[in-house]
């Protein structure tokens, strides 16, 4: 039972990390039809950028100042490569955003080196908030937790109540309508791609002393955040909250039972077989749930995509 | 103008005959590992050990033979055994004799069975395989040759030494077994679990499982069942990213007993760790860096931090390597006729700056050596780490660990 509230806390804290991450590329999806496979990369500049500035400002000026840093490249970005590379349809998009990726990992490794950094939750958050039997709670998550649920209520404020979320609403659906309206609608382009990846830039920052900053860490994330957006439906907020926090369960969970693939099987009246050495399936009755834990979310895109290919909360029927 | 050129080539010739003949006189060794790719920064770290090691300890005094230096000649395999051949025969056809690899027991398999046939074939251009960090057990047993020779404590012989140290403590009852799914972090789990069980039979192993290698985001869950568990101690092969990620989330979610592993130091990882892992990350390894062992030892770091300040003397073994390489080409006479050199190394004690005697064994080629059980402190340390402050400190030592190991190596000499 403690386990369990241990489990359902440690899953809101993985799928809200996500959410930031997903927020930003959905909106970007949605609105230039562009998959930014560079997304992670600007959460791991994020990471990387947050350390260098908490060395000499502290923590709380890298939370401040690394996300900015991170959504003026992004918005760069957007102003002087993807709209020059727009006109020539989405597959150069494509591996422009690819080879962008590259390029900031190698960046990254060229200046920082391939080491992890040592850098690590400020003193201040660096106490064990409650217990629940012998599993502690550290500050920090609570801090995480808040930190993207007010990100996200903000976003949806700004996106619903103002009027320049209206117009970015607007220019969601139907961009050229929006500009017959004396919209600019490249700058409002720039303007998402930028927040996008300021957000992404957040979740690096906050996620950086935890999980750890290094190079790969922008490969880690990169694929699950796409699953993220389809199973959510693309450019939908909600659906990426939602789905972002299932996976985050989903895995948690299954990582934190050891539940045989062979109980499974015996538990919907399946025995198992006798000489299982011998089996062609014996990989598949030995497998468990930790095993399996990180294709889950994939298993779960392939079934969104069957049943509701806009996905959960999608609106576009394409 | 023709005539200018023919000259010039002619000449150009000559030079480079003149300078493969003055390069000739130096004994190479092909340094075989990874120095791009994720795991450049370890075969980096390596890189430097060796070159640092051959200057100092060969070359600034007097070389061998008579005034032979030592050469390191690098070569990059990307941690691939199918790049790892193709180096290895363009440093057999450069002429080198002597190949040193160690990250990576996949590559090392594949060198000795390779060097092995190679060796058989051309009696004439045979080299020998310095392996000074692949602790694949396999290779000092079924798969041991000739021509191989280990440095490093194999797994079985880590696991041992660690466990030793671990039984001493009484109230130690739970044990979590943890490591990457793939053959090392499966050697050690049953490593683990058999000297547990002949050591300790009253403690119980509450866990015992393997995660995806560098694929885990968060570590979370893990240590949620570890502390869920019980346990009064966690045991780890992992390194990297998984070991720092691993011991982190660990600490950070509730876990209060030790660690102990094979690779929590250097490479950002003990800067990492930190204050979080002062007094319980524990790791096994091999010479004493804290305290550091005897002054020939202090005088070697301090001319490596000189030379490498951001570096790290955090494979101490390599240092033997050159040291008894030297030695036995010392007494065999010649460093081209290496079957002499081997009879040498074969059976060879020596004493290493480190501290402690090494002892070849010439049953397996299994280097037999003091292994030390460290912990991650900032206190009394000499040499610290990643500049951190915070360094390995030895706790207890087993002399000579393993020495009487049984090992089902049939070596078949030349």
């Amino acid at each position: 039972m403690e386990l369990i509230l241990v489990n359902v806390i440690d899953g809101l804290v993985t799928g809200l990390l996500l959410f930031m991450l997903s927020a930003g590329l959905t909106l970007i999806f949605s609105m230039m039809g562009v998959l930014n496979f560079a997304h992670a990369s600007f959460y791991m500049l994020g990471a990387y950028f947050a350390y260098q500035i908490s060395l000499a400002l502290g923590f709380w000026m890298g939370l401040l100042v690394a996300p900015l840093i991170v959504g003026v490249i992004g918005a760069g970005v957007e102003r002087y490569g993807l709209r020059r590379v727009h006109q020539y349809g989405h597959v150069p998009e494509l591996i422009f955003t690819f080879g962008l990726a590259l390029l900031i990992e190698e960046m990254v490794q060229f200046v920082w080196g391939k080491n992890t950094m040592p850098y690590s939750v400020p003193e201040v958050l660096n106490f064990t908030a409650f217990s629940i039997g012998a599993n502690s709670i550290p500050a920090y998550k609570i801090f995480m937790i808040f930190t993207s649920v007010a990100i996200f209520i903000g976003l949806l404020f700004v996106l619903n109540k103002t009027r320049v979320g209206m117009i970015i609403q607007a220019a969601l659906s139907y961009p050229r309508t929006v500009e017959a309206l004396g919209h600019n609608v490249p700058l409002i382009f720039m303007g998402v791609f930028g927040v996008g990846t300021a957000l992404a830039g957040v979740a690096g920052v906050i996620a950086g002393p935890v999980l750890g900053t290094f190079p790969g860490m922008a490969f880690v994330l990169g694929s699950i955040v796409f699953v993220t957006i389809v199973i959510g439906g693309l450019g939908s907020l909600w659906g990426a909250l939602v789905a972002s926090l299932m996976i985050g369960w989903i895995t948690t969970f299954a990582k934190s039972y050891n539940v045989q693939m062979s109980d499974i099987l015996n538990a919907v009246g399946i025995s198992t077989p006798e000489n299982l050495g011998n089996s062609v399936f014996r990989d598949l009755w030995t497998v468990t749930s930790p095993q399996i834990a990180d294709i889950l979310p994939y298993i779960l895109m392939v079934l969104i995509l069957i049943f509701r290919p806009a996905g959960l909360f999608g609106k576009r029927e394409s | 103008m023709k005539k200018f050129t023919k000259l010039s080539a002619v000449s150009a010739l000559s030079l480079v005959i003149g300078a493969s003949a003055a390069f000739a006189e130096n004994i190479k060794i092909a340094f075989i590992d990874p120095l791009s790719g994720p795991f450049a920064s370890t075969g980096t770290n390596g890189l430097h050990q060796f070159e640092f090691a051959a200057d100092y300890m060969v070359n600034q005094k007097g070389g061998v033979l008579g005034g032979t230096n030592f050469e390191i000649v690098a070569f990059d395999n990307k941690i691939s055994p199918k790049e790892s051949l193709i180096q290895l025969q363009v440093a057999i056809d450069q002429g080198i004799r002597y190949i040193a690899q160690g990250n990576s027991s996949g590559v090392a398999n594949a060198l000795t069975e390779a060097i092995e046939k190679h060796n058989k074939r051309n009696p004439d251009s045979r080299v020998l395989f310095l392996n000074y960090a692949a602790v694949d057990p396999a290779l000092t047993n079924e798969k041991c040759n000739f021509w191989h020779f280990r440095f490093d404590a194999n797994a079985d012989i880590k696991m041992d030494a660690l466990t030793d140290v671990m039984a001493k403590d009484e109230s130690m009852k739970k044990v979590y077994i943890i490591g990457q799914d793939y053959s090392f972090g499966k050697a050690v789990a049953a490593a683990a679990v058999k000297n547990l069980g002949e050591k300790r039979p009253d403690v119980e192993i509450v866990g015992n499982e393997l995660h995806p290698i560098g694929k885990v985001k968060d570590f979370t869950p893990y240590s949620r069942k570890i502390v869920a568990s019980g346990a009064d101690a966690i045991i780890t092969g992992n390194w990297g990213a998984d070991m720092l990620g691993l011991g982190k989330s660990a600490i950070e979610n509730g876990f209060d007993g030790p660690i102990f592993t094979y690779y929590a130091a250097g490479s950002g990882i003990t800067a990492a760790f930190g204050e979080s892992g002062k007094g319980r990350i524990r790791l096994i390894s091999q010479g004493g860096i804290n305290p550091i062992a005897t002054e020939e030892a202090r005088a070697t770091y301090e001319a490596f931090e000189a030379k490498y300040p951001e570096g790290n003397i955090d494979q101490s073994r390599i240092f033997n390597v050159i040291g008894m390489l030297s030695t036995a080409i010392e007494a065999a006479g010649t460093a081209d006729d290496v079957v002499a050199v081997a009879k040498q190394l074969e059976g060879m004690e020596y004493d290493s700056q480190w501290g402690g005697k090494v002892f070849m064994r010439p049953q397996d080629h299994q280097i037999i050596q003091d292994m030390n059980v460290g912990v991650h402190t900032d206190e009394n340390i000499d040499f610290d780490y990643d500049n951190s402050g915070f360094g390995v400190y030895t706790e207890s030592t087993v002399t000579m660990a393993s020495m009487d190991s049984p090992t089902t190596c049939d070596m078949k000499r030349p």
